[in-house]
């Protein structure tokens, strides 16, 4: 492991909860519904996070718990049955319903699980029910993903048939164009979990060999493990490098010779470098501060180092799995400075006192930090971009450069004025 | 239990933050869990505020919950006035914090420091947005002043003769997050001056717990926005007698009626009452014989009560349009709107359910939509112009030019941004007249997507679920034909008015002349 410095902060903090990650899950499976049970905070949030406007009617909802809903929990449950009656009457094509814990339902101690075995046995045949808890006391944003996965995992059959599982969403594009290059590989059995019909879900067991595309997932894979899977130990696909470590270390577990990688992922890597160029002259040798958000910063911080040349300031991250970063924190240059959870004001102070030239944070600070001269780019687009794979590098680094391009445009005076 | 796809407003709390927002030297410590902090990019991202909301978020997590979260809230309380240092502090908790009932108000004035501290309590699981913002105001405002009561006589609009200087008013209500507030509050100051009125206070925008002191230097109180200055008003006009008033400026007849009011509050002569007609150049454009073709389009209008009932006013009374439907998400002023819905002969709609106010819009069949950004959505699916005149917005209800509602050029604004979407709605009738003529270049897209122009959409949507129609009548291939020649924005009308025509008269098929006889009939 190199010589990265931890730190851990505790204190106020400014990151998204866990039923943010409702925004892409649903559109990863066009037959899901999510019901969160919370608060009209809930709803607002979710709303205010994903553009809910411009659905009809989206595939999600708050059930937004009422002060006669506090008074006793047995009427919850009661109430809770009929707006899920209610749901499904007006929207049969919804094969799974996710009940969506949260901050005020885990606090009055709702019990989702047992509303959702009850929901099952009355709709068998019909709609699913699973539940998981997307709450902000439980969860930082993407990892409201990882309860989702975890909460499906029960319902997947055991198969002793050798595949290859790919473990977090992606967008739909990158995740047909990873298939492709493991089938070129020699790799034919290939599954993705989440799958894109919420019925049809992998089967599982001692010869599937789970390669994780997203490094949030630390519940899903201590469950994939229970039930007899083998991770594959990798850095995670963003950027060439990762995407190529990822490649290789899948192609070990299934015996398929490296030179054999190279020969197929080489071309792609030549072109992805050639794309990349433009971006790196604008990234090279600028400082990047990344605050924490989409856990997806120490990824972006390897990349954006090796590949891009960018000096890291800081790499803040919600919190930190060390057994599942392992191999992301090794490609990371020595002395980096990591930091664990956040006091937002004192990590303010730093990014002020350390004038970074750019700054990867949530919607709420973008635009102060902007009014203060810091250029920024938002963390929530890494998670509705396609952002995965060799293919992909020079769009990740687009991200990144583009606020510095435009920064340079509006101050640079390039008309002369007589 | 309410299911809710999509909410017109946030919870109480948010509320809070946009009073906490538009002040200055205020700080707002709010216990809360993480997550809750979404709110920042309302002000932030909408409202395109360069400074973070101050807003200190406790943001407690399970782990805490089994501990001392009492303590975790004085510590942030703490830390929160020694950085920010407030002149006023504002404590209170959102949703979850309420449940585990740490009482974070009480514990802030136990901490010793000697500022006000105000205390809020807002219910999270029975109010919302307006209400919280309303009573965070009212509460900061009688916290700053309950001192000052007793020792205060009540206050005389006439005051500022005696003191021989020009009238003073404090204006009310605006605030981040409300519909060109902004703007509002620079065309009412102008207004007020030009008539010899000056502006004592304007709160909460822009102002500090200073000035919410100073209210009573004013004769009287502008409500400009009732949803959140009412409650606040009529505290200050039982407590020190000032009066306030009750017309919202907004169009050309409530804005004279609206000066007419301060003056008569103030005792003030009413010297230039002609030359105010002609201020605004609403009245002359809505009687420019150009404006003939907006006699009695049907408009449809739902958005917060202040700007609804104003809207219906204008439509009727100074452009000449019919209003076909009224609506509110504002339970608050839910009453005010029933009895202007009254007046114009349409039902209320008194909903939060966004679903149920689009369905209004299909049946009213209207020409115009004037409602939120989500009745811009709506509006947009069913191919209906429209207008966004309320809250809840979008960043470009934030725009960059001065647009206010209020006052002469808020007329102004108004007649532009109602009529010109409907001058396209006159357009979209020319492509779908014109389109099979030779000269018709097939590019010529509708502005409204495709919804618009497609032929036989109203009939093609029943004919996809089996049905000719929902009554079981049958259209014959006359009938179809004429339907598709009757412009788009009425013809989800004509047919619903021919079917029930049929229905009437017991006409198993409707042909072309069906069509006429039903027209005929209802005309």
């Amino acid at each position: 492991m190199s010589k990265v410095e931890f730190n851990k902060e505790t204190g106020p903090r400014e990151v998204f909860c866990g039923l943010t990650s409702i925004v892409w899950l649903h559109r990863r499976m066009p037959d899901a519904f999510f019901l969160v049970v919370g608060s009209r905070t809930c709803a607002h949030l979710i709303q205010s996070a994903a553009g809910v406007m411009i659905f009809a009617e989206p595939r999600f909802g708050t059930a937004i718990l009422e002060e006669k809903d506090l008074a006793g929990l047995a009427d919850a449950h009661e109430e809770l049955d009929r707006v899920v009656n209610d749901l499904i009457a007006r929207r049969p094509e919804i094969k799974t319903l996710f009940l969506v814990g949260s901050c005020p339902s885990e606090v009055i101690k709702l019990d989702l699980a047992t509303v959702a075995e009850k929901l099952n046995k009355r709709f068998l045949g019909q709609v699913r029910f699973v539940n998981y808890s997307g709450s902000g006391i439980e969860t930082t944003f993407t990892q409201g993903e990882d309860g989702a996965l975890k909460a499906l995992i029960p319902l997947m059959e055991s198969s002793n048939e050798e595949k290859l599982l790919l473990v977090g969403t992606l967008a739909n594009n990158v995740e047909d164009r990873f298939k492709k290059i493991f089938k070129n590989l020699g790799i034919s059995n290939i599954e993705s979990f989440p799958p894109r019909q919420s019925t049809e879900l992998p089967k599982i067991g001692k010869n599937t060999k789970v390669l994780l595309t997203q490094p949030y997932l630390s519940d899903t894979v201590r469950d994939l493990k229970h039930r007899g899977c083998e991770i594959i130990s990798a850095p995670f696909p963003l950027g060439i490098e990762g995407s190529t470590e990822w490649f290789l270390a899948a192609a070990k577990a299934f015996k398929i010779n490296e030179l054999k990688v190279h020969e197929i992922i080489s071309p792609l890597i030549n072109r992805a470098k050639l794309a990349l160029e433009s971006h790196k002259e604008i990234l090279k040798g600028k400082r990047l501060f990344l605050l924490p958000e989409s856990q997806l910063e120490i990824s972006l911080a390897r990349f954006l180092h090796n590949e891009c040349e960018m000096d890291l300031v800081e790499v803040g991250t919600p919190y930190l799995n060390k057994d599942l970063m392992k191999e992301e924190i090794n490609l990371l240059p020595d002395n980096t400075k990591i930091v664990e959870g956040q006091h937002i004001e004192k990590q303010l102070d730093r990014v002020r006192e350390s004038n970074p030239d750019l700054v990867v944070c949530g919607m709420g600070l973008a635009n102060p930090l902007e009014a203060e001269g810091i250029s920024t780019k938002w963390s929530i687009e890494m998670v509705f971009s396609p952002i995965h794979g060799i293919d992909q590098a020079a769009d990740l680094a687009g991200l990144f450069s583009k606020p510095l391009r435009r920064n340079q445009i509006l101050t640079t005076k390039t008309l002369v004025t007589h | 239990m309410e299911l809710t796809l999509w909410t017109y407003e946030g919870p109480p709390h948010v509320g809070a933050m946009r009073i906490a927002s538009s002040m200055k030297d205020i700080h707002y410590v709010l216990h809360a869990p993480q997550g809750d902090t979404y709110a920042d990019l309302l002000f932030t991202m909408i409202e395109r505020r360069g400074q973070r909301p101050p807003v200190t978020y406790t943001t407690f997590q399970a782990r805490d919950l089994g501990g001392d979260t009492a303590e975790l809230v004085k510590k942030n309380i703490k830390e929160a006035v020694e950085r920010f240092k407030p002149k006023t502090l504002l404590v209170g908790e959102s949703c979850t914090a309420e449940l585990i009932q740490d009482q974070p108000g009480a514990l802030a004035k136990g901490m010793g420091f000697d500022m006000p501290i105000v205390n809020l309590e807002l219910p999270a699981y029975s109010k919302k947005e307006n209400w919280g913002a309303s009573e965070t105001f009212y509460q900061l405002t009688r916290t700053l002043l309950k001192e000052k009561v007793s020792s205060s006589e009540k206050i005389s609009p006439l005051r500022w003769k005696e003191l021989s200087r020009r009238p003073k008013v404090n204006i009310l209500g605006p605030s981040l997050l409300g519909f060109r507030c902004r703007d509002d509050v620079i065309e009412i100051q102008r207004i007020l001056s030009e008539q010899g009125i000056d502006t004592n206070v304007v709160a909460p925008l822009g102002a500090s717990p200073d000035d919410i002191e100073r209210l009573i230097d004013a004769e009287i109180n502008i409500c400009l926005y009732p949803e959140i200055a009412e409650a606040s008003c009529e505290w200050l006009k039982r407590n020190f007698g000032m009066e306030y008033t009750n017309t919202i400026p907004i169009g050309i007849k409530n804005t004279i009626e609206f000066i007419n009011e301060v003056h008569k509050k103030l005792d003030l002569p009413f010297t230039n009452k002609e030359e105010l007609e002609n201020k605004s150049k609403l009245p002359w454009y809505s009687k420019s014989v150009d404006s003939n073709y907006l006699t009695g389009k049907r408009v449809f209008i739902f958005g917060d009560g202040t700007h609804a009932i104003a809207a219906a006013k204008i439509a009727k009374e100074e452009l000449g349009f019919e209003v076909v439907g009224l609506g509110t998400y504002s339970r608050e002023m839910a009453r005010q709107v029933r009895a202007t819905a009254k007046d114009l002969n349409v039902e209320a709609l008194i909903t939060n359910n966004y679903l149920e106010v689009e369905d209004a819009m299909k049946k009213a069949a209207p020409e115009l939509v004037l409602g939120t950004q989500m009745e811009r959505h709506s509006a947009k699916r069913l191919g209906i112009p429209c207008s966004v005149i309320s809250t809840p917005m979008h960043v470009q209800d934030v725009p960059a030019r001065y647009s206010p509602q209020m006052g002469w050029e808020g007329a102004n604004v108004i007649f532009d941004d109602w009529v010109h979407p409907l001058m396209m709605g006159l357009e979209e009738h020319l492509i779908d007249m014109f389109k099979h003529d030779f000269e018709f270049v097939d590019g010529h897209q509708s502005h409204l997507g495709h919804t618009a122009t497609n032929t036989n959409n109203i009939l093609n949507s029943d004919e996809k679920k089996g049905k000719n129609s929902k009554v079981g009548i049958i259209w014959t291939e006359s009938g179809r034909a004429e339907l598709t020649k009757v412009p788009f924005f009425v013809r989800g009308k004509v047919k619903t008015n021919t079917e029930k025509y049929a229905i009437l008269r017991g006409i198993p098929e409707i042909s072309d002349e069906t069509l006429y006889d039903a027209k005929a009939y209802f005309s």
